[in-house]
């Protein structure tokens, strides 16, 4: 058997998700090549050779990579995959724009978000916002599966596998980048950061977002997260959501300021170690899955905490 | 431009889920049901380019039971002219589902699908993509902004690290996120209005489509239920917790 696994990287490095990924690959079983397009990626294929259990690394360079679009990565794995029995992406913005695209090329039905691998045919994904836990079994005869991250351990280092160069298909392709807006933090990243705060409805404005969350943050040295409608309010950017629809965080301590807790925001952080809540109801739901819950109002008590760390 | 939406019929957003005893799936018997909260989105963003005069006919289309009939009238009250139920009782995952919708567009030949990103009750976000490839139609997912640019569309979308604009070709596939628009209500007179408004039923047979599952259910479970925590006095009470269980 052989899985190819779908490197998630900025080019100039290999994002934390493709390690994770390797590591459900390795469950799964077989030969592990992990493919990397990009444009200038060679750095992030270096990085990919030396994760443990990786047999080679598939290197596509051009400038069409540059932003990982899915009608042309689409194309670039298709032929590919006649060599493997499975296709693992990591289930990222890109991972989850890709993926299916390759599962329809391929005529097969994807599992999407795995969080576990029983066997070679049968896996593990939560469906209802996390609130049912689905083990199903795939008749198809290859695999295409986007990976939870929080799910697995990542892969480690001490790997030394041989990098190839794949030629780009030929375009052209209908879709084109036109430009991003990526703001730069020195904080960790969200996904995989050890410690989260996140905000919500109650922070009330972008101001209040900013001057209460963001130094407790800084305290703690964690990553900034906000609820759905933290974010629609504008008070933090998309990215921030965590939940059933934005990003799966499942750190060591997961801080939750002026968050009610519906069940669309705790499919997101229900697997952190340690939840802390503050909320000024007693009753918001978010107290019956938090290991410490504060009753109060967060103007006060979150700049004494901030204070007192 | 024709654009075509596919809406689906979901359990309420506001329902709690509820895993059966048998564990053969989630208890649906009696739970309010109503469209994906995504497709609402995808409807409303169909509607305003029709009244900025860049749609010229939406058509609704929904896979599903009888009652799918329901879900797709509330999309011809927010604004749809005509909606077609490809009516089944089996459950259709995403790949059949995109090779019914592909056989649709063939028919229909609409310039733009706008699909939602994720159906709130298999969470699969796949279908948009998957039609998309099908045929071979570029897609912009995770819509927070979509815009007309000549023949071409200009698709911001919310991706990991921000945002992204790419230009789609057109025909083209779009899936909508939640920052997109705010989904009107369907006010009363459109509500009367709606049903007049036709429905074509068809089957999937129809299409010449197998919905044959391709994946089977060996067993639904609930998760893992977190241990009740504790309430904390105040700030100083919170430190010491933290610091005794080593997570500051
Ligand atoms: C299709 C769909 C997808 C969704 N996806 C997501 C998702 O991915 N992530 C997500 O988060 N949500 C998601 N939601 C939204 C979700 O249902 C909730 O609406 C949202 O999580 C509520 O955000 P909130 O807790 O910040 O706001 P609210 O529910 O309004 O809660 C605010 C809380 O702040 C408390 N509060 C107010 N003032 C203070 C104060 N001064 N001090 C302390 N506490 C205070 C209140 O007691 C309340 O509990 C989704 C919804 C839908 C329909
Ligand atoms: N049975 C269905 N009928 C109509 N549209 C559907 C159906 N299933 C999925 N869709 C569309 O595909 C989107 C994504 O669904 P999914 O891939 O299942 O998460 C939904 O938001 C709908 O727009």
């Amino acid at each position: 058997m052989a899985v190819l696994v779908l490197a998630e990287h900025n080019n100039a490095s290999l994002n934390d998700a493709t390690a994770k990924t390797v590591a459900a690959a390795q469950k799964f079983g077989g030969d592990i090549d992990v493919l990397v397009a990009g444009h200038n990626a060679g750095a992030a294929a270096a990085e990919a050779a030396k994760l443990a259990g990786v047999r080679k690394v598939l290197h596509a360079d051009a400038e069409v990579f540059g932003h990982l679009l899915a009608e042309s990565v689409e194309a670039l794995v298709v032929p590919l995959m006649s060599g493997y029995d499975a296709f693992f992406a990591p289930a990222t913005t890109n991972g989850k724009n890709i993926a299916p695209r390759v599962a329809a090329k391929l005529d097969v039905m994807q599992l999407s978000d795995i969080t576990d691998v029983i066997d070679a045919s049968t896996f593990e994904r939560p469906i209802y916002a996390g609130n049912a836990i689905m083990t199903v079994k795939s008749a198809d005869a290859k695999k295409v599966v986007t990976v939870r991250g929080t799910a697995f351990t990542a892969a480690g280092d001490g790997g030394s596998a041989a990098v190839e160069t794949v030629a780009a298909p030929a375009g052209p392709f209908k879709s084109a980048f036109v430009g991003e807006e990526v703001a730069a933090s020195d904080r960790p990243e969200l996904a995989s950061a050890k410690r989260v705060v996140s905000g919500g409805r109650a922070l009330a404005s972008e101001e209040q977002f900013k001057q209460y969350i963001l130094p407790l943050a800084d305290k703690l040295g964690a990553a900034v997260g906000a609820s759905r409608a933290a974010v629609d309010a504008g008070y933090a950017p998309n990215d921030y959501q965590v939940g059933q629809t934005g990003k799966v965080v499942a750190p060591e301590l997961y801080v939750a300021v002026g968050i009610s807790g519906a069940i669309q925001h705790l499919a997101g952080m229900k697997d952190s170690k340690i939840i802390v809540a503050i909320n000024k109801d007693e009753e918001a739901p978010i107290f019956q899955i938090a290991d410490f819950g504060l009753v109060g109002d967060l103007f006060q008590v979150v700049p004494e905490l901030t204070s007192k760390l | 431009m024709k654009v075509l939406v596919p809406v689906k019929r979901v359990i309420d957003y506001n329902v709690r889920p509820r895993v059966k005893p048998d564990q053969t799936g989630v208890d649906l018997a009696n739970v309010k049901m109503a469209m994906n909260p995504f497709d609402e989105i995808s409807v409303e963003e169909a509607v305003r380019m029709k009244e900025k005069g860049i749609a010229s006919e939406i058509v609704i289309v929904s896979i599903g039971p009888a009652q799918a009939q329901e879900t797709i009238r509330v999309g011809l009250a927010m604004g749809g002219d005509r909606g077609i139920l490809v009516q089944t009782d089996d459950a259709v995952e995403p790949l059949a589902v995109a090779k019914i919708l592909k056989a649709i567009v063939d028919a229909e030949q609409p310039g733009l699908v706008i699909a939602g990103k994720q159906a709130i009750d298999d969470d699969s976000n796949q279908t948009g993509q998957m039609l998309a490839a099908l045929l071979d139609w570029p897609q912009g997912t995770f819509a927070s902004a979509v815009e007309k640019d000549g023949d071409a569309l200009k698709v911001t979308r919310e991706v990991d690290g921000g945002l992204q604009t790419v230009k789609l070709e057109t025909p083209a596939v779009v899936t909508t996120d939640l920052r997109l628009n705010e989904p009107r209500f369907a006010s009363l007179p459109n509500i009367m209005k709606a049903r007049k408004k036709p429905i074509d039923t068809k089957s999937p047979a129809d299409y010449g489509v197998d919905t044959t599952p391709r994946l089977s259910v060996v067993k639904v479970t609930e998760p893992k239920k977190r241990e009740a925590g504790e309430k904390v006095a105040d700030v100083d009470t919170l430190i010491a917790k933290l610091k005794a269980a080593g997570a500051i």
